[in-house]
Parts: C-alpha cells; sequence; structure tokens
C-alpha cells in the first residue's frame, strides 16, 4: 500500500509519449470531475467547463491513500482552480497538484487533450 | 563569532530567539538553545486545551525546522547542570561542555509541591509539562476502567489551579477544587467577585473547598483521600498539585550569582544578573523585587536582553509593569487590570455585580473621577480590552463612569469607538503591537483582511485576549478606506447567505452559473459556495440534489455518507423509528446480499455500510423495491423524528408520540437547511425521546404538547428552549412550519438552530413575537413556502434509479466497469471493517 502514492508522477507535455483514449466528453460532469482507468493507476479527470479547460490528476488523495479526489468539488482559490478532497476538504490545485490548505505531498498531474469530442490524457509510458 | 547560548525553551526562551533572529542584522552571533523537555517550546498558556485534542504540535511556539532553518541550534532533551563563570562555559547533563559570551538563563520555574505527609503517592500529579499531562491522562484512563465516577481534586484555587480544573472536567472526572485561603484566586479577585466566580464554578459542577489546609494524603500505595482536620476528609482517586510555582534558580546558586531570599535570580532593569554576561528573563527572573508569572513581562524581558545583547545599551523595562489580564477559566471570563484591589483613598470603586448571571463588574476611578486605575470583570470580560486600553493610555471616561460596567438598554458601548484609541495605544501586550502598527499595515496594503493583519504584525498571536479589538479595529480601518466588510460566504461572493436566499428567490435562478455569473465577483465557485448555493436552490425550489449534483458537497452528489476508505454507508428513512418485521427482515436480506457491516444509528435507524460506488444504486433499487426511499443521512437536511412509544403502548403516555413523530418526519423529510436538523417526540415528561436534545422537540403534557426549540448534541450540547406550552397538533406544525423556514432563510452556513437563535438579535422572546405573535407579518409567507416544499417532495433515490443518465455518475470509473481496486476490509467482530489508516 505504501508504494500506491509512488505510481503517480507528474507528466509534463513534452514528456507524453502515449495519448491515452479515456472517454467521450460527455462522460464527464461539467465543472466537475469523473475517473478512469489506464493500467493499473486511476487517474481524476476534471472539466472545468467555466474556464473551457480540462486536468487530469492523481485520482489518490495524498492524505489517507483512499481514491476520491476526482469526487470533489472544483473551483478556484484566489484564481487558482482547485480539487477539494471529499474527505476532509484538503484543497489541491489542478495545475500543478500543490496542497493548498497543508503540507501534504503533491498531487500528480497529467495532460490532456479533447479532440473529436473524445477526452486524451497524456502519459509517459 | 560570539556565542549565545539561551538556557531553557519555554515560551520566553522561545521568544528570546524569535526576537533575536528579527534584530540581529548580521552573523556576528551564534545561537544554541537548551531545552530539558523532549520538544520545542510549546504554548503552556494554553496547555489545557491539550485535553481537548492531545494534539501536542497544535500547541508548538514553532516546529523543529524553524531553529534550523534561522540557524539556531536547538538541543532538547538536554539540561544545562552548571555554569562555570571563570571559563565563561556551562556543562550539560550529558556532560558536555559549551563555551558562551553571553549567556541567557530563561529556566522558568516549577511548580511548588507543599511538603505534605503522603504526597509522594501514586495519582498525585503535578500540572506544568504536556508529560504531565499525559501521565494524567494515562491514569485517568486505568482509574476510570474500574471506577467511572472516580474524583479528581487540584490543590490550589489560584489562576493555574482553575486551569487544572478545566482538565479534570475535561478528563471526565468529579472535580474538586481545595483552596487554603478563604476564596478563589486570593491574589487576582477581591471577595465578591471571587464568590461569583465560586458560584459559577459551582453551577457547572465543580466542588469547590475553601480554606482547607491539606494535613496528609491518604492511601496505602495510590491516593485515595485527603485529610484536612480530624473528621475532615476529601475522599478522591487522583491529586493535582497546583499551589504556586518556584523559579528555577539553582543554576544562579552554583555559580554564585546573586539571589532573591525566596528565591529567583536578581536582576536590574536591563535584564543582567550580578555578572553582566549572564541575563536572567521570564518567571526565573526577580525585578523590583518581584516574580512577573505572567506571558507578556516576560515577552518583554526577551525583547530587552536581545537589545542589549545587540548592544543598545539604552534597552530597558520599563519602570512599572503592566501586570493585568484576560483569562477563560473553565469557560468562564476573568480579568483584572491596573489596581483592582485599591485604598479608598486613592479612588472611588464603582461595582455591577449580578449573582443571577454570575457577573461582576469592578472599576477604581481617580478621586476628581476622571481616569480609570483598574478594575475587576468576571463572568463577561468582553470590554476589558476597552477598558484596559482606557487605562493603559489614560484616555477620558464618560462623567458618569458607572456607564462603563452597566448593561445598556441597546446594547451599545459607552466607549465610543476604537478608532479613538491614540496610535501608539499597545493592543496586543504579548506581542507589542500598536493600533498604529494595525492601521498602517492595512493602510500601506500590506494586509487586506483580518488573516494578513494577523500574520504580518503577529498581533493575536500571544495569549490571544486582544483578538476581538484587533478585529475591531482592522474592520474600521477598512471602512475607512471605503472597503467594506461582510460576512460573505467566500472570495466568490460579496454576501451572506441570507442576502443569497433573497437574490435567489427574487431572481428565480435556476443554476449555480447564473448565480455566479450575475452577483460573483468573476471567480469559478469552490467548496464553500457551491454546497451553499444547492441548498439555497433546494429551499426554495425543492430542488433535489440530482438536478445539478456537480454543486452538490461530496455526500450529497452520491446521495450516500463516504466514509473512511471511499465507500459508502447508506441510511434508508424509517420515519419515527417504527418499522415492520418484513421491512426489518428485508434490510438484513439486502445487508447480506452485499456483504454490508450494519449498525443501529445514534438517530435509531439502521446504516449498512461498505457499499462501493457501483453498488449504491442496486442496493437501493433492492430498498425502493422493499418500500423504502432515502433517509437523507448524508444531506443537510431533516434527519430524523426520535420518539417513544407513547400511549399507544406506555402506561404513562400521554399521547400518541410514536403518530405524531411519523407525522413530522414525513412532513419536513427531503428539505435542505443551512444545517442537519432533528425533531424529538416523547409521550409523557419522562422524555424517553430526548427530545430536548433536538432542534425541535415536542412532549406531550395535559392539554397538549409542549414546544421546545434550538437543542443538540455535538461538540456543543444544548437543550432545546419550551417555546410553546398545551399547544394542539395543528398549532405543532404552524409553528414548526414558519420557525424551520425562518432558520432555512436567515441562518448562517453550516449553523445549527441552537447557534442560530443564540445569536439572533431580541432571542428566543424576539422568535415568539415573529413566530407566534406575527409581528413581521411573514407568518403566513414562511407557511407557504413551506407547504410548497412539503407538496414537491420526491425521493431523490428513486429519481435517480429511473433515470439512466443520473445512473452514470454512479461508476467508480467512466471507461471500465470494474471497481475501486484500492479498497480493502478486514474482519471484525462477525462482519468487515476498512483496513486501519496508516
Amino acid at each position: 500500500m505504501i508504494t500506491v502514492a509512488k505510481k503517480y508522477k507528474s507528466v509534463k507535455p513534452d514528456e507524453v509519449k502515449v495519448w491515452f483514449k479515456a472517454a467521450s466528453v460527455n462522460d464527464f460532469p461539467k465543472d466537475g470531475g469523473a475517473c478512469v482507468k489506464y493500467k493499473d493507476l486511476q487517474i481524476a479527470v476534471f472539466n472545468f467547463a467555466r474556464l473551457n479547460t480540462w486536468y487530469a490528476t492523481q485520482n489518490l488523495s495524498p492524505e489517507k491513500e483512499e481514491m476520491v479526489l476526482s469526487r470533489g468539488m472544483i473551483g478556484d482559490h484566489k484564481g487558482v482552480p482547485i480539487v477539494a478532497c471529499p474527505l476532509h476538504k484538503k484543497l489541491f490545485s489542478l495545475v500543478d497538484g500543490t496542497n493548498l490548505n497543508g503540507d501534504l505531498d503533491p498531487i500528480a498531474t497529467y495532460p490532456v487533450k479533447i479532440e473529436q469530442e473524445i477526452v486524451y490524457i497524456g502519459f509517459a509510458d | 563569532m560570539k556565542k549565545i547560548i539561551v538556557v531553557g525553551n519555554g515560551m520566553v526562551g522561545y521568544k528570546f530567539c524569535e526576537k533575536f533572529v528579527q534584530q540581529a542584522t548580521d552573523d556576528t552571533f551564534k545561537l544554541t538553545v537548551f531545552g530539558e523537555e523532549p520538544r520545542p517550546a510549546y504554548d503552556r498558556v494554553h496547555l489545557s486545551e491539550y485535553f481537548e485534542n492531545q494534539d501536542a504540535k497544535a500547541l508548538e511556539m514553532a516546529p523543529a525546522e524553524w531553529y534550523v532553518e534561522n540557524g539556531i541550534h536547538l538541543v532538547t532533551n538536554e539540561r544545562v547542570v552548571d555554569i562555570h563563570r571563570d571559563s565563561k562555559t556551562i556543562t550539560t547533563s550529558k556532560d558536555r561542555t559549551f563555551t558562551y559570551d553571553y549567556l541567557i538563563l530563561a529556566t522558568g520555574s516549577s511548580p511548588f509541591v507543599p511538603p505534605i505527609k503522603g504526597v509522594e503517592k501514586k495519582g498525585v500529579f503535578v500540572y506544568r509539562t504536556i508529560e504531565d499531562l499525559e501521565g494524567m491522562l494515562a491514569y485517568a484512563a486505568d482509574l476510570k476502567k474500574t471506577k467511572p465516577n472516580a474524583k479528581a481534586a487540584v490543590l490550589g484555587g489560584g489562576l493555574l489551579g482553575l486551569e487544572a480544573g478545566k482538565a479534570v472536567l475535561d478528563m471526565d472526572l468529579e472535580p474538586h477544587i481545595v483552596e487554603f485561603a478563604p476564596k478563589l484566586m486570593p491574589r487576582q479577585l477581591d471577595s465578591r467577585s471571587s464568590k461569583v466566580l465560586q458560584l459559577k464554578l459551582e453551577s457547572i459542577g465543580l466542588n469547590i473547598h475553601l480554606s482547607k489546609a491539606t494535613n496528609q494524603i491518604l492511601g496505602d500505595d495510590a491516593i485515595v483521600g485527603m485529610e484536612f482536620g480530624e473528621d475532615d476528609v476529601l475522599d478522591v482517586d487522583m491529586l493535582i498539585v497546583s499551589a504556586g510555582i518556584r523559579p528555577r534558580d539553582e543554576l544562579a546558586k552554583t555559580c554564585d550569582l546573586e539571589v532573591g531570599v525566596r528565591g529567583g535570580i536578581v536582576v536590574n532593569n536591563k535584564m543582567q544578573t550580578s555578572d553582566e554576561n549572564i541575563y536572567a528573563i521570564g518567571e526565573v527572573a526577580l525585578l523590583n523585587q518581584m516574580i512577573y508569572g505572567l506571558v507578556a513581562p516576560g515577552y518583554d524581558m526577551a525583547d530587552i536582553a536581545v537589545k542589549q545583547v545587540l548592544g543598545d545599551a539604552t534597552a530597558e523595562m520599563p519602570e512599572e509593569i503592566d501586570m493585568s489580564t484576560k483569562l477563560k477559566l473553565i469557560g468562564v471570563d476573568v480579568a483584572s487590570f491596573g489596581e483592582p484591589f485599591m485604598p479608598a483613598s486613592k479612588g472611588h470603586s464603582i461595582i455591577y455585580e449580578d449573582k443571577t448571571k454570575f457577573l461582576y463588574k469592578r472599576i477604581n476611578v481617580s478621586l476628581d473621577r476622571k481616569t480609570l486605575l483598574g478594575g475587576i470583570l468576571v463572568g463577561d470580560a468582553a470590554d476589558y480590552n476597552m477598558l484596559h486600553q482606557m487605562y493603559m493610555n489614560s484616555m477620558a471616561i464618560p462623567e458618569e463612569p458607572a456607564q462603563l460596567i452597566l448593561p445598556t438598554s441597546d446594547g451599545a458601548a459607552a466607549f465610543g469607538d476604537v478608532m479613538d484609541l491614540p496610535e501608539d495605544a499597545q493592543v496586543c501586550s504579548c506581542e507589542s503591537v500598536t493600533k498604529g502598527q494595525i492601521c498602517g499595515a492595512i493602510e500601506s496594503g500590506e494586509a487586506k483582511d483580518l488573516a494578513d493583519v494577523v500574520s504580518c504584525t503577529k498581533a493575536g498571536t500571544g495569549c490571544g485576549g486582544c483578538k476581538p479589538m484587533v478585529k475591531d479595529i482592522t474592520e474600521a480601518t477598512l471602512k475607512s478606506l471605503g472597503i467594506e466588510v461582510k460576512d460573505t460566504i467566500c472570495e466568490h461572493f460579496d454576501y451572506n447567505r441570507q442576502d443569497l436566499y433573497k437574490i435567489i428567490q427574487v431572481k428565480g435562478y435556476q443554476t449555480f452559473n447564473e448565480v455566479l455569473d450575475n452577483h460573483g465577483n468573476g471567480g469559478h465557485g469552490c467548496e464553500l459556495c457551491k454546497p451553499v448555493v444547492a441548498s439555497l436552490m433546494a429551499s426554495i425550489h425543492a430542488d433535489t440534489a440530482n438536478k445539478e449534483y456537480a454543486i452538490q458537497d461530496s455526500n450529497d452528489r452520491f446521495l450516500a455518507n463516504i466514509q473512511r476508505n471511499g465507500t459508502y454507508s447508506v441510511v434508508p428513512r424509517v420515519p419515527g423509528g417504527e418499522i415492520t418485521p418484513d421491512k426489518l427482515i428485508a434490510l438484513g436480506e439486502i445487508a447480506k446480499k452485499y456483504d454490508l457491516y450494519t449498525k443501529v444509528t445514534g438517530g435509531v435507524r439502521i446504516d449498512l455500510f461498505g457499499a462501493t460506488l457501483n453498488q449504491l444504486p442496486l442496493i437501493w433499487k433492492d430498498l425502493i423495491a422493499h418500500g423504502f426511499e432515502s433517509g437523507h443521512a448524508y444531506g443537510k437536511s431533516l434527519r430524523t423524528v426520535k420518539t417513544c412509544v407513547g400511549s399507544t403502548w406506555c402506561r404513562y403516555g400521554m399521547d400518541e408520540s410514536v403518530s405524531f413523530g411519523i407525522e413530522l418526519e414525513n412532513r419536513y423529510r427531503g428539505i435542505r437547511a443551512p444545517h442537519k436538523i432533528k425533531g424529538g417526540v416523547s409521550g409523557c415528561i419522562r422524555e424517553c425521546a430526548e427530545a430536548r436534545g433536538k432542534d425541535f422537540g415536542l412532549i406531550a403534557v395535559e392539554g397538549g404538547w409542549n414546544l421546545y426549540v434550538g437543542g443538540n448534541g455535538g461538540a456543543t450540547p444544548r437543550h432545546a428552549e419550551l417555546f410553546a406550552e398545551q399547544i394542539d397538533n395543528e398549532t405543532v406544525i404552524k409553528y414548526l412550519d414558519r420557525y424551520l423556514m425562518l432558520y432555512m432563510r436567515t441562518a448562517k452556513p453550516l449553523q445549527r438552530t441552537a447557534a442560530w437563535q443564540e445569536r439572533l438579535e431580541g432571542g428566543l422572546e424576539y422568535l415568539k413575537e415573529v413566530i407566534i405573535e406575527d409581528k413581521l407579518g411573514i407568518a403566513k409567507d414562511l407557511e407557504e413556502e413551506m407547504q410548497t416544499l412539503v407538496n414537491k417532495f420526491e425521493c431523490e433515490w428513486t429519481q435517480a434509479v429511473n433515470d439512466p443518465e443520473m445512473m452514470k455518475r454512479f461508476n467508480h470509473f467512466v471507461n471500465s466497469k470494474e471497481e475501486d481496486d484500492n479498497i480493502v476490509f478486514v474482519p471484525m467482530r462477525d462482519q468487515k471493517m476498512p483496513e486501519p489508516w496508516k
């Protein structure tokens, strides 16, 4: 279990080797998230419709290592797009994964692209 | 490079380090700090909070990393045992030797334990360090296993003794305070105020024994009692000695520094001891023949010592040291300032006392009645900051000084405005922050709100007593700059919940985005405002949580309660707690089918735990097929109406509590409110349904129901207050409709009815005028709004399982039918539970 968090490493846009075809844009709620399975990873994907931007992060909350982030509310804090973990409302930046209201480890973030109404997530392997 | 060694890492020793870091401009000095305790300095003033949360981290002055980051060498768990002045070295308990150029003694004090026979017995503790507290907690826990109603006494009714009394209460032991003097807090309070404090403490369950000299501690191995006189014995199972402090001056004695007759290292007003390279600060220092046992003077001493060491020879302690203090002792405000006991030759005393409210206020004014010389406040010290400022700054007082302490009919203060204070008025004495500094931080743009002010001036970070005044000054300054201060729900709206209620109702908005786009601040919402708007949409339009599920709080979004491992629990509604055997069997069958952990809830319903997201709709299809509906256990909405069996079965019952409870539960089910709502109906005054612990409670009496409102359990238990007597079913519903609707319209987010009605201006009487007498003429509106919600009720689970689109959100993955593979259950008492958190 301790190694679960280690499976998630942020991927920068220029590191993408695989664009994984996740699901149709309609499978995700507007201004909310849902979880995508990729190999043995769980990725939280958020359709930030108000910003017309999509974000992807690990689904694992680093606080207690539960797979819940995709079920959290999203929004912004002083302009930074965030997701609030449903367990204890720990806030994470959707942009770089930083924990904004504590000193938890940052969550991994992944690039997302939309092509012909399909959501793709970028992985390095 | 010169070496400074600080001996002692308590609050004052830490403050020396902090002030040093702020004031030192170069690397001329190397600072080393020794602490004998295992952890870095913590806030001893708020030590009793440790009993509430047992979080030692929360009490830390600064984490160990802070010392590293600032180049300070912190050595914990190592005591300095010897000073060699001729070689300018010290030796530690680990036999290590260090040299110094300057030595700062901040060794503090130790609890004074009187030489009473038997004081070494098991179960006798002192109250000073976190380790002391841990020892007490462990002992109390052991004690309660064999003796659930064990008693504990505190020896000493002074300031620290009462703090320790709070600890006894928090440990859930029967509390006793034993004091040698004929009154509590003999050093701070006059006889009358002491009596008022005593009455108040007795009213909350403390047993107070005054004028008691303890002869011996009874018991073989462990304490079983205290003996005062021959036939005067108090049985106790534990004792906390808090009979004063003694300065830790033993180091001074090893190297012949001058000490006082009754202890304490003698210092001049530069905080220098008889050796000019050795300073003493805090509770070990004897300044003006006095030991100052308060944090604020200790911090000032630290500041003077820092300045002296850094070469500012002019820095000196003021001639008069302010010993004013404000405390909350066992939840009771106690404050004294200036000269609390004043000889009649110096001025006049004005005293206001109300024993029915446990209130005492005394002010001492000069003979010409123009200045304030001091005073005492017990029971309500809200005016302390202002009175203290008037005293400190010799400000003019009203022609009728009594106005300063007499309750005013309109609640307005007689002081005028915080902004009338002079710029150099010291608002925070712990951190020496003046009003000018607070205003300056805001005017310069450095601080934009209260949180900014606190972080950039440090005001309010010491004892915290000045916080209300810091807040007032901050708000007044912001206002003077034209910046409006409101209790807005979050950064995205300049409105509070009540404002938004009206806006949505009047404009008829249907979605979160409409509200945000038309009335927001240009942001995109957050975890605070989204659920508030969702709840308002439900309260106004009877929307279920299915309509706009992405703005719902986590539990509402999936219509279930998220648990520790990300699985959910399911609670079907069982109105009034009445259930047929067939339905009970169905619940059991369903729990078995999905392998769910089953437990009866605090609200006497049946909770099924361990359901995965994918299972939720399957479970609910089964439940609905057996006639169940959502119990809204996940919502800020009506939970249960608990009932006793009432006159249908009970030989004492005065009315049908079950029938009425079911009717009420079915009436208010599903309505969303600022917080959860619970009800109770009891069939007679024996009150088996515990109705007075609920937001609304009914008790059947001769001639009808007595209606109580505003109770709750939880962290701040409240008994509901009597609202109307001997009313019939129809009137109950009428009043409840109005009461609940008014609550839903005007409360703050996540405010229970108890807190709401307590903060309503005019209190319960006003509430009765509005609801019973319809003073505002809104009763009809309130009833109609509630009736609309009642008529529109729809079970949101039935709605969800019948709509394939809604069902989609109950999949853990959007691209797979698999379940979350991270969930691990372990067996427990024939059922299962989530694997413990690491």
